[in-house]
């Protein structure tokens, strides 16, 4: 009965060394951003590049846009909806994003700088 | 048998004109000599109208309702070029305005009353045809509702003694993009006229990627694009960007216009994308339309608005209505 006690124990061990590192596997950096009128918060967010990231996006009022072309980046964001966006910078460099959909007065000062190191 | 009409000659655009984005002839000297009445009638016979000379003057980024530091002078560099206009020898048939007529406001009635401001300001204008396309600022928040109430429908094509105008909305969809409606609608529209048609798109956001971190491009706009590519003669028309700007690619030229309210920056110089900062002392620099000598002007006869800056450009914005003549026209 104790043996069968102890094979038990060391699966259940197995198993949840088994799912910690497929957790571990899989899980990337997140990196979350507010989108609100008329700007990101962050501002600037930092990347490396070949590092697989998570960005967490979400709309705090009204619909608006997360665009970056050369991070192949085209979504709109609409308010209490989160959108998770993984991505790969494959290119260092500082890029501008973004929103491209039309939000008001200040749009076209909405920018998000992406740093990728 | 060969052709015996020297299309070169016909190439010469009437000498010196206003400046880029403002006045456009079209084949003024058709008509001119008998080789160019019949390269006319060839046309007509080919486009099912012959093209005959005019001008019209394109207009853009009003932003009637705009104030704030980069033009504390509201409509003012707008009212002179409709006094510009009106005082040209040579009364343009037709006025487009590209888009961003008004500055949004939320203010509730707010809007709507810059769009009737704008549109007073518009009908002092002594043309016999306006037209316009809305720009985001007009048409972005509401979809375009209360632009249509306005000003009628924000795509739509018309002829114009033999040139064909079509106004393609990429602002309404609150992203920059024409929408799979409208382009559908436009190969319909485009589907009734021969290859060799003289065409003018006017829209507000350029059609092509010109600075997309700028938000200076239309998503779609290679499809609109593919659509036009088989016409040999084809300009585009466009505001937004706030600054002159030409760029050819295949059989069309795309011409930019200046603003009526602030200039931005030249992108390639790696400065920010913020207004030029307003200079009291050059309150019209670097907007609207640019004098150079009115055609037919007396020698040492001054400009009408001594305070809009003097430059001539020898393509004169006529580059891509040149594209009717060109040489090796298939007619």
């Amino acid at each position: 009965m104790k043996y069968a006690r102890f094979l038990a124990l060391l699966l259940l061990l197995a198993l949840v060394v088994t799912a910690r590192a497929a957790d571990g596997a899989e899980e990337s950096r997140a990196i979350v951003i507010t989108a609100k009128r008329f700007e990101f918060v962050p501002s600037t967010i930092t990347l490396k590049k070949g590092e697989t990231v998570k960005l967490v996006v979400t709309s705090e009022d009204v619909t608006h846009g997360l665009f970056i072309r050369p991070l192949k980046i085209d979504t709109d964001l609409t308010p209490g909806e989160t959108q998770q966006i993984t991505v790969t910078p494959q290119s260092a460099g500082t890029f501008t994003a973004i929103c491209h959909h039309f939000c008001g007065a200040g749009h076209g000062n909405m920018k998000l700088t992406v740093v990728v190191e | 048998m060969k052709d015996p009409v020297n299309r070169r000659t016909f190439m010469k655009i009437a000498g010196a004109s206003i400046g880029v984005g403002a006045l456009f002839h079209v084949a003024p000297l058709l008509g001119a000599s008998a080789g160019g009445r019949r390269i006319a009638a060839l046309l007509g016979d080919k486009n099912g109208e012959a093209p005959t000379p005019f001008s019209f003057v394109q207009l853009s980024d009003t932003h009637v309702g705009f104030s704030g530091p980069p033009n504390p002078l509201g409509t003012q560099a707008f009212e002179k070029a409709v006094d510009l206009i009106n005082g040209l020898r040579e009364r343009p048939d037709l006025v487009l305005f590209t888009g961003d007529l008004t500055h949004d406001s939320e203010k509730p009635g707010e809007h709507a009353d810059r769009m009737r401001l704008f549109q007073k300001i518009a009908s002092r204008l002594k043309v016999p045809l306006i037209k316009s396309v809305p720009g985001e600022h007009d048409a972005g928040l509401d979809g375009g509702k209360l632009f249509r109430d306005a000003f009628g429908e924000t795509h739509y094509s018309f002829d114009h003694r033999g040139v064909h105008f079509i106004a393609l909305d990429n602002v309404s969809l609150a992203r920059p993009n024409v929408g799979p409606e409208q382009i559908s609608w436009l190969k319909k529209d485009l589907a009734r006229f021969p290859t060799t048609a003289p065409i003018v798109v006017f829209t507000h956001r350029p059609l092509f990627d010109l600075r997309p971190d700028w938000e200076w491009f239309t998503g779609d706009g290679d499809e609109v694009m593919n659509a036009l590519a088989p016409y040999e003669n084809v300009t585009v028309l466009y505001g937004h960007i706030h600054r002159e700007h030409t760029h050819t690619e295949g059989h069309a030229t795309h011409h930019a216009a200046r603003s009526l309210i602030f200039a931005f920056p030249d992108p390639e110089t790696g400065v920010p994308k913020k207004p030029i900062p307003f200079d009291p002392q050059k309150p019209f620099q670097n907007l609207g339309l640019r004098v150079v000598n009115e055609p037919g002007a007396r020698a040492g006869s001054s400009p009408r608005i001594q305070d809009v800056e003097l430059t001539l450009r020898e393509y004169s914005g006529t580059v891509g209505i040149q594209q009717l003549l060109k040489e090796g026209v298939s007619l």
